[in-house]
């Protein structure tokens, strides 16, 4: 089973931590926002996924499994 | 409950030091939160360290509290039962400054509450409660000036000045960048500082700082006059 | 509405009778002289309601079960713009758990159409035919119309309609009314949900879907008026009798609201699949040379004039264009038209239009809008090619909602419809023709987004 990380678009503020502390899936655009890889996560990455994910300050990046319609997000 | 004098002594050294110590980290929770809103950063401090750095000094804070508030319960001079810890101006023992330690001390139980809860209770509803932190401050230093036994001390005078002044500075960084959105509320906090400090200026020289502030302030009769074996002649 | 499309409009819905021995008008049937069909006429043209839900709660069951098929049968595909097919939305909100409520959308947010407020004021009694039966194929009880609250004549004849069918509601739905704000984004299904349950008319974050949960917290069919219009003639005709007009794929009929330089420029219901130049002559024809269309409205396609003779009114023919129908609209541009400042005031528009909720669609509509303005004073030097493209790029599938892809697409098939005249620009600056009036019809009016909330409909 796989995760991915996603982004509430409304919730994001771009405050910018997710991109620090996951780097390997984001980066920022040119005003701050999060430009998101949905490249499954590996191993690791996930807790990392996870911690990027507590640190944001509005809740704006989720940690997915897997692609569903319906959705399940997990923070 | 009956514990040697020593042991009593060092409740009441702890109490007050663990006070002093809390006064200072919430202080730099408090600059921190506004670093931290403000979305200071260089690479050496990124986002996340300097958030990660206010939650945990604001945890480290409530640490101190915790101990601060059992030593004070826990020393047998002054008896103070763990409710007034909770419920302000109920106790014996200066009952509205140290009321006002409980108010404070409430505030900063239900903001690291909902801190800890924040995915449960919701952006708007957290961010609410946050805004406390700004009222629980002036608080809690008005509790330790009113409270407190070391206030005549040059060193936590210090303390007590250097911790304002980073306060008043960081609310004024809040308050100022993005003047003037938000008028209102941002002309309010500034009034509010503003006042505050004045009536700390004004009110520390006949208060806390006068020689008749132990009765003022509420100290039971037969505490006064006597103090702590340890203490003898240097606190009134 | 600004001038050009409001006066001197004949806004009499016509139909296209181009095609021989054509079962057209179908939704238009009956309308003359543009005056609006009473409950009485409306029964007269297309025969009473059929029930739905029968007697006995098997049958009740069955019943929709029926009437589901039947649209699944039909293969009637969404008029807000999206062409989802409609059997699908129904099957998902009746799978989904709790009492389903089903929503009209009139709002209209899209200024080059005209289609759903023409048939709400006068085929109002077609509109919640359909919005009756589909409660009734999911067992929701309350239907809500919404219409835009520029639109008082749509109200009013939507209020008039209701009070005719106060006497004949076997159906047991209740239906309501509700005046929904102006700007472009209200009409999108979860920004009207949201304004249904007391907040702004403003997108919200899915999951979960409006299907899962809607207004009031229930499963929720959201179509377009005339999506529903079409179900209502489906349950009295069937599906084999829909299917014998249009492609395989996009069977039936549709309204389109053609703006531009015509004779008669308005509504007209035209077969799918029917030619854009048979629609062209439908309305009179050109009244001078077109230099092309934007199709499917301000988040469509632009194609240019070579393409104007071969294309198809349906999404299959218009794919080879890159374009899509939309909610059916077809704004025709003259060659006394710019069409690089044409595309500037549009991408302006659209970036004004935005929720302001996502950072990458108000700050990349932005830029967008900036850059193609630069480039019709001459100003944007020779990378802005090049900068579109990567904003558009930055900006695409990073909202929340589909409005800054439309922009984009918008933006970018202009480059391509009128490679040319971006290239003369990027290099000689004004042309003459920026200076004449403009053609596009954009309100001119400032945004009141936040002139309401939903009172109604929201328990």
């Amino acid at each position: 089973m796989s995760s991915h990380v996603r982004v509430n678009p409304i919730a994001c503020e771009a405050h910018g931590m997710c991109a620090e502390l996951l780097p390997e899936r984001i980066t920022l655009d040119e005003w701050g926002y999060p430009v998101i890889d949905d490249t499954p996560l590996h191993g690791s990455q996930v807790a990392h996924a996870i911690r990027a994910a507590r640190a944001c300050p509005t809740f704006a990046l989720l940690v997915e499994r897997e692609r569903a319609k319906s959705g399940s997000g997990r923070r | 409950m009956s514990l040697p004098l020593a042991t009593s002594n060092a409740y009441w050294y702890l109490t007050r030091s663990t006070g002093a110590v809390a006064l200072l980290l919430l202080t730099l929770a408090l600059v921190l939160g506004v670093v931290d809103v403000q979305r200071w950063s260089t690479p050496r401090w990124p986002r996340f360290l300097v958030d990660s750095l206010h939650r945990n000094v604001a945890l480290l804070a409530l640490a101190f509290l915790l101990v601060h508030v059992l030593t004070a319960v826990l020393d047998s001079f002054t008896s103070i039962p763990l409710i007034d810890a909770v419920v302000p101006f109920v106790g014996s023992y200066r009952p509205f400054w140290l009321g006002l330690g409980a108010i404070s001390f409430d505030m900063i139980l239900a903001v690291i509450a909902t801190s800890l809860l924040r995915q449960h209770i919701g952006f708007n509803a957290w961010r609410a409660i946050h805004w406390l932190t700004y009222a629980c401050w002036p608080i809690a230093l008005l509790h330790g000036l009113g409270t407190g036994s070391d206030v005549k001390f040059t060193w936590l005078l210090a303390i007590s000045v250097l911790c304002l002044l980073a306060v008043i500075a960081a609310v004024l960084a809040r308050a100022l960048i993005g003047w003037p959105s938000n008028l209102r509320v941002r002309g309010a906090a500034l009034g509010g500082t503003g006042a505050f400090t004045l009536f700390l200026v004004l009110w520390m020289g006949q208060g806390p700082l006068s020689s008749e502030w132990a009765r003022r302030s509420g100290t039971p009769v037969k505490l006064l006059g006597h103090t702590h074996a340890a203490a003898a002649g240097k606190a009134r | 509405m600004n001038a050009t499309m409001s006066a001197g409009t004949d806004r009499r819905p016509r139909a296209d009778t181009q095609r021989a021995g054509s079962a057209l008008p179908r939704v238009l049937a009956g309308v003359r002289d543009g005056a609006h069909l009473t409950l009485a006429q409306h029964d007269a043209v297309h025969g009473p309601l059929p029930a739905v839900r029968g007697r006995g709660r098997r049958h009740a069951r069955e019943g929709a079960a029926r009437m589901i098929e039947e649209i699944a049968q039909s293969g009637l595909r969404g008029h807000g713009g999206a062409a989802f097919p409609v059997a699908t939305k129904m099957h998902a909100v009746a799978n989904a758990r709790g009492r389903a409520i089903v929503v009209a959308n009139a709002t209209e947010g899209e200024p080059a159409s005209l289609k759903d407020r023409t048939l709400l004021e006068l085929l109002p009694h077609l509109v919640l035919d359909g919005g009756v039966l589909a409660a009734e194929a999911l067992g929701a009880d309350r239907l809500l119309v919404c219409v835009c609250d520029s639109s008082a004549s749509a109200y009013e004849a939507a209020t008039h309609a209701l009070a005719e069918r106060a006497d004949h509601n076997e159906s047991g739905v209740q239906v309501e009314l509700v005046r929904t704000p102006r700007h472009y984004v209200a009409g999108q299904e979860s920004a009207l949900v949201n304004f249904l349950n007391g907040g702004p008319a403003l997108p919200t974050f899915t999951p979960p879907m409006v299907f899962e949960r809607g207004v009031a917290r229930r499963p929720t069919l959201v179509n377009n008026a005339e999506t529903l219009a079409h179900m209502a003639l489906i349950a009295r005709h069937g599906a084999a009798w829909f299917r014998e007009l249009g492609t395989a794929s996009q069977p039936g009929s549709a309204l389109v609201t053609v703006s531009g330089p015509v004779v008669h420029p308005g509504v007209y219901e035209v077969e799918h699949g029917s030619s854009l130049a048979s629609l062209i002559d439908a309305c009179g024809g050109a009244s001078v040379r077109l230099r092309g269309a934007l199709i499917g409205g301000y988040a469509g396609t632009w194609i240019g004039e070579q393409h104007l003779r071969t294309a198809a009114l349906s999404n299959d023919h218009l794919a080879a264009h890159g374009a899509t129908l939309g909610a059916g609209v077809v704004v025709l541009l003259s060659e006394r038209a710019c069409p690089v400042a044409e595309t500037a005031r549009a991408a302006r528009w659209m970036a004004d239009q935005s929720a302001r909720q996502c950072g990458p669609c108000l700050n990349g509509l932005y830029a967008l809008a900036d850059t193609v303005a630069e480039l019709v004073r001459g100003e944007a030097g020779p990378t802005a090619g090049k900068r579109i493209d990567r904003l558009a790029s930055l900006v695409a599938r990073r909202g929340a909602c589909g409005h800054p892809d439309g922009a984009v697409n918008m933006i970018l098939s202009a480059t391509e419809a009128f490679a040319e005249d971006f290239s003369r620009h990027s290099q000689h600056g004004p042309c003459e023709l920026c200076s004449r009036p403009a053609e596009l019809p954009l309100p001119a009016r400032p945004v009141d987004r936040d002139a309401r909330r939903g009172a109604e409909g929201a328990r």
